[in-house]
């Protein structure tokens, strides 16, 4: 049961029951879908900006606690950063997730993120940890949909 | 169904432990844990015999069939003929000509809806499915409904996920040029009546296709008995290899219908003014066909021979009201179907857990469900759930495995207390 107690810890649980910035903003500048249509998880994404900073970022939608507490904590993470900076943390998290970062030896900022590491071991799951990602990544590239199947 | 004392007897009867020594899958273990296979649903595992047919095949007899003079083509030909006959027997076709071979269930729903779909449905004309099929069974209707300008309709289901069969009676009419239904649903374990709804439609002179991907696998039937016009099943969810599936149609309709695909095997003569074709079943076969799969499917009707299959869906009627009574006793677990007639399959939810982490959280305890959608998007809708466990059972689960997924769906409510 170690593996599993790894990728259901007590903060993604946490995060699940209580997700963070889990509303609606009526005057986001970006909104994207994002879906995963093999499990059915589904969220909107909302960023509002100032200037090149990331004002306020929330999220609507169901899914599993691993997809909901990972947009939770992703929304707490984007609060302030700028493009640049949110980029390369969609760009590390999706690394992480996929194999390509190795959080203990390589540089990163991922921070309290690395919760999510235990995921890699759960192929299945890769996509759940990843979707609020891609769909803030979408948002903030002009797309407004995403889909990760 | 078998009535709650007769099935006891027949539980006692079943000796489910002999039956697992024929499946060599089962042995392993998974996460620490020995293995509790409980998607079935999705796909079943191969008996030895099954296996052992397959091996010999590649390793003895393999050749392209239909086609060589030569030794091999002809043993391998044999082999694939042979196959076809049981296939025949196994649902009592009247005629082996009319057992087609496919890749699957839903390579045989495709065929019928594009092939008599291209014949017989025109503009306004209307295609009658239900609220509970899978995406195979709907999506190839609605395909050819937007090409001809036809139209879909929806024959409902209740809050225990039965057909409403007054409001069949009420969607038939002169315009309906098929009803595709399913034998039992995938999603919910429902068993519809078929027989009866065939008679329905037939009073109205409109054909039925059966998709019986999960019926075949669980009980005997009688395409003659039900006097369906198409009968649809795949090989893997009964016991035999992925790539093996039977499209079964009266011949007054398969003569009357196009060719689906085309190229080898299928023709009688090509020129390029124009080419003739085969009869059935080769005019629907074009191609080199799953040989070893469609002997493996020969050689799974043989393994369900060897067996008590009535007995054997007796014992795994008992243990889905087993199953279901555990689950139902758990507070917090809903039950997702709950007709009065169900085989194999128990749908359920558990509240406040998504079922994806009751997926996940089972695979660590070594057992194998389902989670999602199950291709059955608006049966979901219907009851407003984004997806759904699902365990479903085969003739080799046993009560102890019944017991311990009860005791795994504890155990998420405890993660997630």
């Amino acid at each position: 049961m170690s593996e599993l107690s790894e990728l259901y810890q007590e903060t993604i649980l946490e995060h699940n029951k209580n997700p963070r910035n889990f509303r609606e903003i009526e005057d986001a500048r970006y909104t994207a879908d994002g879906n995963n249509p093999l499990c059915g998880d589904a969220l909107r994404v909302y960023v509002k900006m100032d200037g090149d900073t990331v004002s306020d970022v929330a999220f609507k939608g169901s899914g599993c606690a691993i997809s909901k507490a990972s947009a939770s904590m992703m929304t707490q993470t984007l609060k302030g950063k700028d493009r640049e900076e949110a980029d390369a943390l969609f760009d590390e998290f999706h690394r992480m997730v996929t194999g390509d970062l190795d959080i203990e030896t390589q540089d990163n900022k991922l921070g309290k993120l690395k919760i999510f590491a235990g995921v890699l071991e759960f192929p299945a799951r890769v996509k759940c940890a990843s979707l609020s990602w891609h769909t803030v990544h979408a948002a903030l590239h002009g797309e407004d949909v995403v889909s990760t199947e | 169904m078998a009535k709650p004392e007769s099935a006891l007897r027949d539980v006692a009867a079943w000796n489910v432990e002999k039956i697992r020594e024929d499946f060599p899958v089962l042995t392993q273990t998974v996460n620490g844990k020995p293995l509790v296979y409980l998607d079935n649903a999705a796909s079943s595992h191969v008996p030895r015999l099954v296996i052992d047919r397959g091996s010999k095949y590649l390793a003895e007899e393999h050749s392209n069939i239909h086609r060589g003079v030569h030794y091999l083509s002809q043993n391998a030909t044999t082999a694939y003929e042979a196959a076809r006959e049981k296939v025949k027997r196994f649902i009592n076709a009247p005629d082996v000509k009319e057992c087609i071979f496919v890749r699957g269930c839903t390579e045989g729903v495709n065929l019928v809806a594009h092939s008599y779909g291209r014949k017989f449905i025109g503009k306004g004309d209307e295609i009658l499915v239900s609220q509970m099929e899978h995406h195979s069974n709907i999506l190839p209707w609605q395909q050819i409904a937007e090409d001809k300008g036809a139209f879909l309709k929806v024959i409902p289901i209740n809050e225990r996920g039965e057909l409403i069969s007054e409001e069949f009676e009420r969607l038939l009419n002169e315009r309906t040029k098929m009803v595709a239904i399913s034998h039992v649903s995938n999603s919910l374990g429902t068993v519809n009546p078929v027989k009866e709804m065939v008679e329905t439609a037939h009073k109205f002179g409109v054909p039925v296709l059966v998709d019986a991907a999960q019926s075949v696998p669980h009980f005997p039937v009688d395409v003659q008995d039900l006097d369906c016009d198409f009968f649809v099943f795949s090989g893997h969810k009964m016991y035999a290899p992925t790539g093996s599936g039977v499209l079964y149609g009266k011949r007054k309709w398969l003569d009357q219908m196009p060719p689906y695909q085309t190229g080898g095997g299928m023709i009688r003569t090509v020129s390029f003014e124009g080419s003739t074709y085969a009869p059935i079943p080769e005019k629907f076969e074009a191609g080199t066909p799953a040989i070893a799969a469609g002997i493996g499917l020969g050689a799974a009707i043989d393994y369900i021979n060897s067996i008590d299959f009535a007995a054997a869906a007796r014992y795994e009627h008992e243990l889905l009201e087993y199953a279901t009574a555990r689950l139902a006793d758990i507070p917090g677990v809903r039950i997702i179907g709950t007709a009065s007639e169900k085989a194999s399959v128990l749908s359920f939810e558990v509240e406040g857990v998504h079922p994806h982490d009751i997926g996940t959280i089972l695979d660590q305890q070594g057992i194998a469900i389902r989670a999602g959608h199950h291709c059955a998007q608006p049966v979901m809708k219907f009851f407003d759930v984004p997806a759904t466990a699902r365990a479903s059972f085969a003739f080799y689960n046993t009560r102890e495995e019944v017991d311990k997924l009860a005791d795994a769906v504890q155990k998420v409510k405890e993660v997630f207390a």
